[in-house]
């Protein structure tokens, strides 16, 4: 990895300058040893009118894994770590931030003993980083560099030049010029921005990482309109939210055994990013309509199916006519997460004994789901691909049998009204169909029959006249108590 | 006391609950030892000290029987023969021990030892721990033990042996009596026939079919009836004058039905309805005579409710029964297995509804049974229904043992109107009804052929649960999944991480003489089902649709295209129909192991954010960083190490760009797409994981040459003598000449496929040897560097072997119960234990 810092000289400052205010002589190579490699500073070229500084910085590859290894605070927190195919060696990230940090620690805080004054001359600086990674492409990383006066040109750099096909890759060709910054302001904007651009670190955040933020961002962090996101992802990885990624390794296998990322089946919780509406107003009356159907129902034992990361489990405690409530779901991270939510382990004893969480799957008929007035399939069937519905059905309607079952699914005709989702696109990445309102009653009028319920629907959310509710409910309620299925 | 002296006999069961009865001092302890084997016996005394340190201590009574009963409970659970030894004198606390033996089915049986209570008191007196025993206590206990003597047999117990007096107590011999119900000695072979009721003709032509004359088999088989061979049908005294003609000269067994039952009770004089075609029984009878309703009524009541036969490999009963009654004898048994289980609703028809006991049924015995009519007999979890309403106007069916082939003569006409229309019950292995959570869930142990008992943790369990639900093909498509194979032990060859001599040198250390070096395709494993058509789909597999399937490593679809899967299924398909090999195999379905090529098709995701990233990062950074080296040495910096260094980095990141693009190209629907099928794993009844290489290379080397759509791709092989060091060296040169042109590697495998070493363990089925170039792509760019290749050398092969053989032995026991025709839940078990496995911790880049 790799950047060079330029500054041209006027006859007062002379270019070479540079070497001062970064306290390395311009005509040696240096070298300065950090925890995964060398960093190198050398000067391409230095005169008077022109200088050109470049941090080198030669990871150990070995190394870096050897130590990303294992689980706890023994790994690392960025998974791409663990691998000896990474592009640490490359990229300018966290590590290029701290070799940036080491190397040039007493220009970054602005002091130069041999020439006090010069720090504080602003000059003309152009920088170059050939590989930035960087989420959310050159359009992010012109909104983060340009409030701070920079000039921004950046590339994208394709991904790989005999398959155009494939497009571009996460990097961009940096470069930022100024024609007046002081140096130290320049370090303190890479510092803090290479690794908000990367969304990674290899290291895990501390507490004191939030002095280090505001020490760095003085000055410039305060005023900047992407504030909230710099500050979120520079202290995102924060142990407690990335002990989860320890906590999926056996997925992170399973993966691996198929050449595929784990991100591709560890979607079970949705990864929470900027873009992402904040929980939308359609969860909240999702649940209201389902609490308000199981309430006249008459159900006090109820199974949330799929309950994922336990909100309407949640909501559901709150009511204490149901007494016992159940949460299924196949995902171990999505109960981990569902399990701290409802803070199982300081609930006093009574009303933990109304809850219980429990690793299942609707592929699969499951004795523990016998007995129950009522079960809730909220946003469930749609996650599955339409040959494996019957098995789900069967295990609800065939062998789980409660009284009352309900099933909330999206409808597809609404999504022309979602502005922020592109025509023709399904609202998650992991829905293998979206149903019309027909298609959703026609399904759930055969189960309905197959297996002796009734059904009747629901809106959800506001029923516009021509394309119906965002999402759709179906009440299933028993007719027969067991109607022999015909064959 | 001499030994001449022969004492009373004592009939007691193999399986029961023995309750000895007897004041304190009797001498029932004494007698126990004598009689039984000592794990047989739990005595209150010894739980009394186990909960209190004390034997006599009788505050802790109630404890030391909550421990009694808990041990006896999972003795008998287990089918374990237990004696009780208390004095179980009082009513209450025998009333107790006659409910434990009820709830695990087993005969209750009782041995009184009537001993003179001063007999007691002396034998007490002269004991340290009970000599301060009040005389009264004893006294007591034998007042207890008279009032009781009278009542045992109503209390419940099936046979009561009273001993009176020290002599017959001392003489009394045990002898352990078989269970009725147990013919586990008779191995056949056997045909088991299907309910009758009354359809003599029917039946006549059924034994002629199955080769009796006269109800002798020439070949010295039996036949085995599953009951109902009375009521509704024509003529139910010829079907009955046959049957127990045919039991009473030994050629069949049979088990009663629940018109038997309730015409037995008839014959005895009860009160029944006469309904359900009894009424036309007793017609036909009041033609006969008086001494054969006599025979037929001893038959009858000697009918035993069902038969453990073959070993313990079949159970045959008239209505079915779950694996925890098999050669068990109480009321709720013989209940069930005469009536089956009903859910206590009724049909539409208002017929009980009868409880689908075998779709939980995990039994290793099969059940074959009756009861139910349905239209076709199907193996649904190792039991199937052999009534095929004979009297409906549908067939009567028979099944040989144990060749499990059907036999069938359809009814000459309707002889009885259904109540109901005959269809199946069981909502089995076509209407996608599910695998059942238990079958998976947790920690496991799987019982395997190959490699005995493997077991599975819960959290490997758990993330395969997660797989297999969310992502994985249908499980009736998904019979296999392919094991983790080890990597070659690492090489210490300068400049190499792995080398095909260490390879050559392990299977020649493991007493393999013979191996094939076969080619390894660059692309991703896929395993594909094929069937003959939609129809073999739909029979064997149960689905209705797809005829076959094709899945990754972990069970997805391998094409998220289904009309391409078909497509490829279909060249598949044509290519073994040209090639002869439905015939030559015997089969309408074919699974095959192979490599679909590109690696570019599926791990396009993986390729373009990891392997072209770095190729990317590296092409975007290193040039300009060389530039800058070159500037700084042109001013005369001394840069000249790291100046090399980095060249070289250039040049290994550059190996590194091409050694992934070797495994891509752009595909258009099938254009460019490879499957290099590389064994045939499974056919119609027939695990070919055994068959050699050779010969499964022959036969698909047909299949590939018989392909005219370009598809299929053969796999290039050497086969290599581990002994000659000519041979071994050839290999290693066709490896280095592959690999030099930029090949994966190759896979080292025993000729003979399935094969264990001179200690009996099972060989690794194949072993890896990468290609120098290809191991950048595992590696990373730079791994080649000496410092760096000097680290990567400590590298630990033993968890990945075991792994391997472990996931082998889990993948074998899959294709012998996928092709001995096993239930689903069995074979995915399995399978879904090689998916569990696959999750454990171990170095992802062996």
């Amino acid at each position: 990895m790799f950047l060079t810092i330029t500054t041209t000289g006027t006859p007062e400052h002379p270019a070479t300058e540079l070497g001062f205010l970064l306290h390395k002589h311009p005509e040696k190579a240096q070298a300065f040893s950090t925890s995964y490699g060398t960093a190198h500073v050398l000067y391409p070229e230095a005169d008077d009118r022109r200088c050109t500084a470049a941090l080198l910085l030669e990871v150990d590859a070995v190394a870096l894994v050897r130590r990303g290894k294992g689980k706890g605070r023994g790994g690392a927190p960025d998974a791409a770590l663990a691998s000896y195919v990474n592009d640490r060696p490359y990229a300018a990230s966290s590590l290029l931030a701290v070799a940036l940090s080491g190397v040039f620690s007493s220009a970054m805080k602005g002091v130069c003993n041999a020439r006090p004054e010069l720090p504080a001359v602003p000059r003309p600086l152009r920088i170059e980083v050939p590989a930035l990674p960087a989420r959310g492409g050159p359009a992010l990383v012109r909104r983060l560099f340009e409030p701070l006066g920079w000039t921004v040109t950046a590339e994208p750099v394709p991904l790989d030049t005999a398959f155009p096909q494939w497009g571009d890759s996460r990097y961009v060709r940096l470069e930022l010029e100024s024609a007046d910054r002081t140096l130290a302001e320049a370090l303190r904007h890479l510092y803090v921005l290479l690794p908000v651009l990367d969304d990674a670190k290899h290291y895990w955040v501390a507490s004191d990482e939030v002095d280090k933020l505001l020490r760095a961002g003085e000055g410039w962090l305060p005023g900047h309109p992407e504030q909230k996101l710099i500050t979120s992802r520079y202290l995102s990885r924060r142990w407690s939210l990335t002990r989860q990624a320890t906590e999926r390794l056996e997925l992170v296998r399973l993966a691996e055994a198929d050449d595929s990322e784990v991100e591709e089946i560890d979607n079970a919780v949705e990864a929470e990013t900027e873009t992402e509406e904040r929980p939308t107003p359609l969860a909240v009356q999702r649940r209201e309509a389902i609490t308000a159907a199981l309430k006249s129902s008459g159900a006090a034992r109820v199974l949330d199916l799929g309950c994922g990361q336990g909100q309407l489990v949640q909501a559901l405690l709150k009511d204490p006519a149901f007494t016992e409530i159940v949460g299924l779901d196949v995902s171990m991270r999505a109960l981990t997460i569902a399990s701290r939510r409802l803070k199982l382990d300081r609930m006093g004893e009574r009303q933990a004994a109304r809850v219980k969480l429990l690793q299942g799957s609707l592929a699969y008929t499951d004795n523990r789901l016998k007995g129950y007035d009522a079960a809730v399939l909220s946003e469930v069937i749609e996650h599955l691909d339409l040959p494996r519905l019957p098995a789900l059905e069967y295990a609800v309607f065939g062998a789980a049998r409660p009284r009352t079952v309900l099933v909330t699914t999206p409808n597809v005709e609404y999504n022309v009204r979602w502005e922020s989702l592109p025509a023709g696109h399904v609202r998650h990445g992991d829905h293998r169909f979206e149903w019309t309102r027909a298609e959703f009653r026609a399904w759930a009028q055969a189960v309905a029959e197959r297996h002796g319920y009734g059904a009747e629907f629901v809106p959800v959310g506001p029923d516009d006249p021509e394309v119906g509710p965002p999402t759709q409910m179906a009440v299933f309620t028993l007719t027969t108590p067991k109607e022999a299925k015909a064959a | 006391m001499t030994d001449v002296r022969e004492g009373r006999v004592l009939p007691v069961t193999d399986l029961s609950l023995v309750v000895l009865v007897g004041a304190s001092g009797s001498g029932k302890s004494t007698f126990a030892r004598r009689h039984f084997k000592p794990t047989e016996i739990i005595s209150s005394d010894f739980c009394r000290g186990l909960v209190s340190d004390d034997e006599n201590d009788q505050s802790a009574t109630k404890d030391a029987f909550d421990v009694l009963h808990y041990i006896a409970g999972k003795r008998l659970a287990a089918g374990r023969r237990t004696v009780v030894d208390a004095t179980s004198v009082q009513s209450d606390a025998r009333r107790q021990l006659v409910e434990l033996a009820r709830r695990y089915d087993v005969l209750p049986i009782a041995i009184v030892l009537d001993v003179p209570e001063e007999v007691c008191a002396e034998r007490n007196a002269a004991r340290t721990d009970r000599a301060d025993m009040p005389r009264r206590v004893i006294q007591r206990h034998t007042r207890e033990l008279r009032r009781s003597l009278r009542h045992l047999e109503r209390e419940g117990f099936r046979k009561v042996h009273v001993l009176r007096g020290v002599e017959d107590v001392e003489t009394a011999t045990v002898v352990t009596e078989k269970r009725f119900n147990d013919l586990t000695h008779l191995t056949g072979p056997f045909d088991i026939i299907g309910d009758i009721h009354g359809c003599s003709a029917e039946l006549e032509s059924l034994l002629g079919k199955l080769g009796y004359t006269d109800g002798v088999h020439p070949e010295g088989r039996t036949a085995v009836f599953v009951g109902d061979l009375v009521d509704r049908g024509p003529d139910s005294p010829g079907v009955l004058r046959r049957v127990m003609a045919m039991v009473k000269s030994g050629n069949a067994l049979c088990v009663p039905g629940n018109h038997e039952n309730k015409y037995g009770r008839y014959l005895k004089g009860r009160k029944v309805q006469h309904t359900h075609g009894l009424a036309e029984t007793i017609e036909q009878m009041a033609g006969e005579s008086e001494e054969f309703a006599a025979e037929v009524r001893q038959f009858i009541d000697g009918l035993v409710s069902h038969y453990v036969l073959d070993g313990g490999r079949l159970v045959v009963c008239h209505a079915g029964l779950p694996e925890r009654y098999h050669g068990r004898t109480s009321g709720r048994v013989r209940s069930h297995a005469l009536y089956g289980d009903t859910t206590g609703e009724t049909d539409e028809f208002g017929l009980p509804v009868r409880y689908p006991w075998a779709e939980e049924y995990r039994g290793r015995a099969a059940v074959v049974y009756g009861h139910t009519p349905v239209p076709e007999a199907t193996w649904l979890n190792n039991t199937i229904c052999l009534d095929t309403g004979a009297v409906f106007g549908g067939k009567l069916t028979a099944l040989r043992w144990p060749e499990r082939e059907l036999v069938d003569v359809p009814a000459e006409r309707v002889w009885y109107e259904p109540a109901r229309p005959l269809r199946s019950e069981a909502p089995g292995g076509q209407d996608g009804r599910p695998l059942d959570l238990a079958d998976v869930r947790g920690r496991r142990v799987v019982e395997t052929r190959h490699q005995g008992r493997i077991s599975i943790r819960e959290e490997n369990a758990a993330a395969a649960l997660e797989v297999m639900s969310r992502f994985a093909v249908d499980p009736r498509l998904l019979p296999y999944l392919p094991p983790t194979m080890a990597p070659t032990a690492t090489s210490n060859v300068e400049g190499y991480l792995e080398h095909p001599a260490e390879a050559f040198a392990q299977y020649a250390a493991d007493g393999v003489a013979r191996v094939v070096c076969e080619e390894k395709h660059m692309g991703s494993r896929a395993v594909a089902l094929v069937c003959r058509d939609a129809e073999t789909a739909r029979k064997r597999f149960g689905v209705d649709g797809p005829t076959g399937s094709l899945y990754t490593r972990t069970g997805r679809p391998f094409l998220d295209d289904d009309a391409l899967t078909e497509e490829i299924l279909g060249r598949v398909r044509t290519a073994i129909g040209e090639a002869g090999l439905w015939d030559q195999l015997e089969t309408d379905w074919l699974l095959l192991d192979a490599e679909l090529m590109p690696w570019s098709l599926k791990a396009s995701g993986l390729l373009r954010s990891q392997y072209a990233a770095v190729g990317a990062a590296s092409g975007a950074v290193l040039p300009g960083a060389l530039a800058a080296l070159e500037g700084a040495a042109a001013r005369g910096v001394d840069v000249t190490g790291l100046l090399s260094r980095t060249r070289e980095r250039s040049a290994d990141a550059a190996a590194f760009t091409e050694a992934y693009r070797r495994y891509c190209w752009t595909t258009d629907g099938l254009d460019g797409v490879r499957l290099a099928p590389f064994q045939i794993l499974a056919v119609q009844g027939r695990s070919l994981a055994g068959l050699p290489h050779d010969e499964q290379l022959a036969l698909l080397d047909r299949l590939v040459e018989h392909d005219g759509s370009g598809l299929l791709q053969t796999t290039r092989r050497l086969y290599v003598d581990t002994a000659d060091p000519q041979s071994v060296r050839a290999g290693v040169d066709w490896w280095l000449e592959m690999t030099g042109r930029g090949g994966e590697g190759m896979v080292v495998k025993p000729v003979g496929a399935l094969v264990r070493d001179n200690q009996g363990r099972l060989v690794q089925p194949g072993i890896k040897c990468r290609g120098r170039e290809y191991l950048r792509i595992i590696y990373g760019p730079e791994y080649t560097r000496p410092e760096n290749l000097a680290r990567l050398r400590s590298r630990f092969l033993n968890h990945k072997r075991s792994l391997a053989i472990r996931e082998y032995a889990l993948g074998l026991e899959a294709l012998d119960r996928l092709a001995g025709g096993e239930p689903l839940w069995r074979v995915h078990e399995a399978v879904f234990g090689v998916l569990a496995l696959e999750s454990e911790p171990v170095d992802p880049r062996l």
